[in-house]
């Protein structure tokens, strides 16, 4: 109960902000862009954790691993939306749902046939293992610290392509107006699959990344496709920004509530009780969030579509 | 004033830097039908939501029959009498077109919290659903899916939705859209023998039509009532020659 | 214009459409005619697994049918009724952890017994679920769309995560049920609901009556609406009924019905665990309504009935099973949007 702890938690809630916003950009891009929702997101990010595994395992390399992963994830998104998603764009959501739904299930047993159901090894290489020193004597993980820059490399980088690049101008015109771009004589079935590839190589990189720090297994995208639904609903749903802040603020949230809530609690509570109730109650904190956000912003905090 | 049926009493609504209904101020009194006519852009359909419900101005107020109903909901001005239909078809392309019509009458009579009598054999639910579908000349196509309807067919059913909900003033917009002469011309003889019973808020493009129905026209041009009078009146003034209909298709 | 008194007096009444022989009756008879018979014979023969499996079908039926009402009449994406089928079976596992313990659920402000008597639980099974439908329903019928889908899902996890690490009743490792509840009849009788065959009839009767009310209740003049705010909430509110709280109490109702069929999968299977409340059961919940047919009276009972059989005997056959149910899911929607009853008793009318 420190500076200390305060610190290292914050962090931590951003490294995991950082990570559910890779995943939610690509959410929140492909409903921008198609109004299209995508269950199977988080089996994109499995796809790129068992490849980074699978590669770093045989060649030894974790950055190459890595590629490796990014580049399947994007495969399989290119592959999937060729196949399945660009015969639901014009569907009701309940058949997007149900479609996704079906994918996830045949990912996850497909992965389970081919890998087993044992968990995958995979852990980050020597050069990133170890602490450093922050300001307040706090000694903090590298590679958490390395999660966090790659995630703010990467919202930078999806800043300036969506607003520097001719793929970002017609990215932000699908959005604004679907029939418009069509119009303009942009190829949207190229666009959709490039977008839809992109969000998916990006749900891959997180997907690699966290695999390195708990463990790769079957069924490992589905919490984080959840939460990732919450920040997407919370920031406002085809928003950019609005994943973001969503993001950092359920990670913040999420992992604060966890530590703290039982803490609290055990001021006017026996500790066993507490630990009880602070963790049911921190395991519910940001659907609460969610909801007080949604009582007064029923289309997010940053809506881009009505 | 006090005959006045619907009034609207100085309305403003601005979306950003467009002002779209700029102190509009009408009334409608029984027996008349008023036609409001405008360009494309005029502003007609921010100023039908705002007497609809489905948008709230930024200032001034609505009546309907004296009591003030510019903050209810869309849902609470129909109960209160006011009927509406749609520039674009708003039926239930599936259902038959009396379960499109008794919606209004469902609401009239009481709460929808009724989980058991089945409605197709509710006499009191039904009959005064025939009802407006006689008015409207359609009782013979009652339990016919809407979309095996002809398109004229449509119109005088949304008609007759409204006058389900036995109102006091009805708010049409642009009933004749996309009729052909004869239909349009079926649908102006209707109109006429109703607005006896019940005055009529006419949005139309037809100008043939809003000339041969209305009693009174008002002019709507970028977000203002410009002129105001019967059809004599409106062919005359200058300043519609040169804004309406001067260079417009009509 | 038209003399209205001179029109025949039956005139405004719906032509009769309802023959029930024609191949839609048949088909629905067959389908609720084997369910009952086959148990029945399985019993006498002595073979109770397919006794309990065809109580397993039937439940699963039943939280379907109220997912049906919700999704199907109502229009409502819900991609969260594992937490109403879930809360049920807890109602269930709860009331019996504290008659067997015989200790009070809870002592402030007034003191409330656990139950062995399926009628008391089943009672508070639908009313508490219906209690956290309208909470849930209030705030996410607010949205529409994906909104609305994605919000449902984030509420019944928060419940999942809830029972998950909530210690007392078991958490993760779930609560075991080791009383058997009873059903008390006339003259102090008590059904002994530990008989397979029983058992089934229990639920029988209980889909039986989920399906029974679900149509009557359609056909009414709160059916009426729902059906229209479904088609075309904007006409309904043109027509002076005001869209929310009609799909709010459709929403509610919907819960319960799922809520029972939770309490009685509890008694079913003597376990409630944080599983049935997972994401995974709304999906799979969604999957039969949508494999039977989507607003079809018998969808869910068609959905549940092929689903319950593809996982017992697909699952037989291979451990990895639930990608052939993707496979066949993802080819239902993609090309047959109808389902199972579409396709077996041909189309809806309303449709």
């Amino acid at each position: 109960m420190s500076v200390t702890l305060l610190i290292e938690q914050l962090l931590n809630g951003v490294q995991l902000g950082t990570m559910l916003f890779l995943m939610a950009s690509g959410l929140t891009l492909v409903f921008g862009v198609m109004g299209l929702i995508n269950l199977a997101h988080g089996s994109f990010y499995m796809v790129g954790a068992y490849a980074t595994a699978a590669v770093t395992a045989s060649t030894g390399s974790f950055l190459i691993g890595l590629a490796a992963g990014m580049t399947a994830a994007a495969l399989v998104g290119a592959l999937v939306e060729l196949l399945v998603i660009r015969r639901l764009y014009h569907r009701p959501h309940l058949d997007q749902v149900l479609a996704t739904f079906a994918l996830i299930l045949i990912f996850s047993e497909g992965t389970r046939w081919i890998f087993g159901s044992s968990p995958l090894w995979l852990s980050p290489p020597s050069w990133l293992t170890g602490f450093v020193t922050l300001p307040g004597d706090t000694r903090y993980p590298i590679y958490r610290l390395m999660l966090i820059g790659v995630g703010i490399a990467i919202s930078i980088a999806l800043y300036l392509l969506i607003s520097r690049t001719r793929l970002g101008m017609r990215i932000r015109a699908g959005e604004s107006d679907r029939e418009m771009i069509g119009a303009l004589g942009v190829n949207i079935s190229k666009l959709y699959t490039l977008v839809f590839a992109l969000g998916a190589a990006l749900a891959g990189l997180a997907g690699a990344l966290v695999g390195a720090l708990q463990s790769v297994q079957v069924g490992m995208g589905e919490p984080v496709l959840i939460l990732a639904f919450v920040v997407i609903v919370i920031g406002g749903i085809g928003s950019i920004k609005g994943a973001l802040l969503g993001a950092l603020l359920v990670g913040i949230v999420d992992t604060l509530g966890r530590v703290y809530l039982p803490i609290f609690f055990q001021a006017f509570m026996p500790p066993s009780e507490a630990t009880g109730v602070g963790s049911a109650l921190a395991a519910m904190l940001i659907y609460i969030l969610m909801a007080v956000i949604l009582a007064f912003k029923p289309k997010g905090l940053f809506s881009a579509h009505d | 004033m006090s005959d006045v049926v619907l009034s609207l009493q100085n309305l403003h609504k601005r979306f950003g830097a467009l002002q779209a209904t700029n102190d509009v101020s009408l009334d409608l009194r029984p027996g008349e039908i008023h036609a409001l006519i405008g360009p494309n852009g005029a502003g007609k359909s921010t100023l039908i939501g705002q007497i609809a419900g489905n948008i709230r101005p930024d200032e001034g107020s609505v009546y309907l029959a004296g009591s003030e109903i510019t903050s209810m909901s869309i849902a609470q001005r129909a109960r209160l009498g006011l009927g509406r239909s749609f520039q674009v078809s708003s039926l239930a392309e599936p259902l038959s077109v009396m379960r499109n019509v008794m919606m209004g009458v469902q609401a009239l009579q009481s709460h929808s919290f009724r989980f058991w009598k089945p409605v197709a054999r509710d006499r009191q639910l039904l009959e005064p659903a025939y009802e407006a579908l006689a008015r409207m000349q359609l009782s013979h196509r009652a339990w016919t899916p809407v979309f095996e309807l002809s398109h004229g067919e449509r119109r005088q059913v949304e008609v007759a939705c409204a006058l389900a909900l036995k109102p006091r003033a009805l708010l049409l917009d642009e009933p004749m859209a996309g009729l052909g002469p004869e239909g349009s011309a079926k649908l102006t003889e209707l109109l006429e023998a109703l607005k006896l019973e019940v005055p009529i808020l006419l949005i139309e493009h037809d100008m043939e039509a809003v000339f041969r129905l209305a009693d009174r026209i008002s002019v709507l041009v970028s977000g203002s009532v410009i002129a105001h009078g019967d059809s004599h009146t409106i062919r005359q003034d200058p300043r519609v020659r040169e804004a309406y209909l001067g260079d417009s298709d009509a | 214009m038209t003399n209205t008194t001179s029109l025949s007096k039956n005139a405004a009444l719906a032509p009769e459409a309802d023959r029930p022989f024609d191949r839609k009756g048949l088909v629905q008879m067959a389908l609720l005619g084997l369910l009952l018979l086959l148990p029945v014979a399985a019993y006498f023969l002595g073979h109770i697994y397919y006794v309990n499996l065809a109580s397993r079908i039937t439940i699963i039926a039943m939280a379907a049918v109220g997912l049906n009402l919700a999704i199907g009449y109502g229009g409502m994406v819900s991609f969260g009724h594992a937490a109403y089928f879930g809360l049920g079976g807890y109602v269930a596992g709860i009331s019996a952890y504290h008659a067997f313990d015989i200790t009070p659920f809870m002592t402030w402000p007034f003191s409330v017994p656990g139950s062995d008597n399926l009628l008391v639980i089943w009672l508070a099974a639908m009313l508490l679920c219906g209690l956290l439908a309208l909470v849930i329903g209030a705030i996410s019928l607010r949205t529409t769309g994906v909104y609305f889908i994605m919000i449902t899902l984030a509420f019944a996890q928060m419940i999942y995560y809830f029972a998950n690490s909530w210690p007392t009743y078991g958490g993760e490792d779930g609560l075991p049920i080791y009383i058997r509840n009873t059903l008390p009849l006339f003259n102090n009788n008590m059904l002994d609901s530990s008989d397979a065959l029983t058992y089934f009839l229990i639920c029988f009767t209980g889909l039986v009556l989920a399906m029974a009310i679900t149509s009557r209740m359609m056909k009414s003049r709160f059916g009426a609406a729902l059906t229209m705010a479904r088609l075309n909430d904007v006409r309904l509110a043109t027509a002076g009924i005001s869209p929310y709280p009609i799909r709010l109490v459709a929403f509610v109702i919907s819960a319960a019905i799922t809520g029972l069929a939770g309490a009685l999968y509890a008694d079913l299977n003597g376990f409630v665990s944080p599983t049935m409340l997972s994401w995974h059961f709304s999906g799979e919940l969604m999957v039969i309504v949508i494999l039977g047919g989507v607003g079809r009276l018998y969808g869910p009972l068609a959905g549940a009935v092929l689903f319950v059989m593809m996982e017992t005997f697909l699952g037989g056959v291979t451990q990895y099973w639930q990608l052939f149910l993707g496979l066949v899911l993802l080819g239902v929607v993609l090309f047959a949007k109808h389902g199972v009853m579409g396709w077996l008793a041909g189309r809806e009318r309303n449709e």
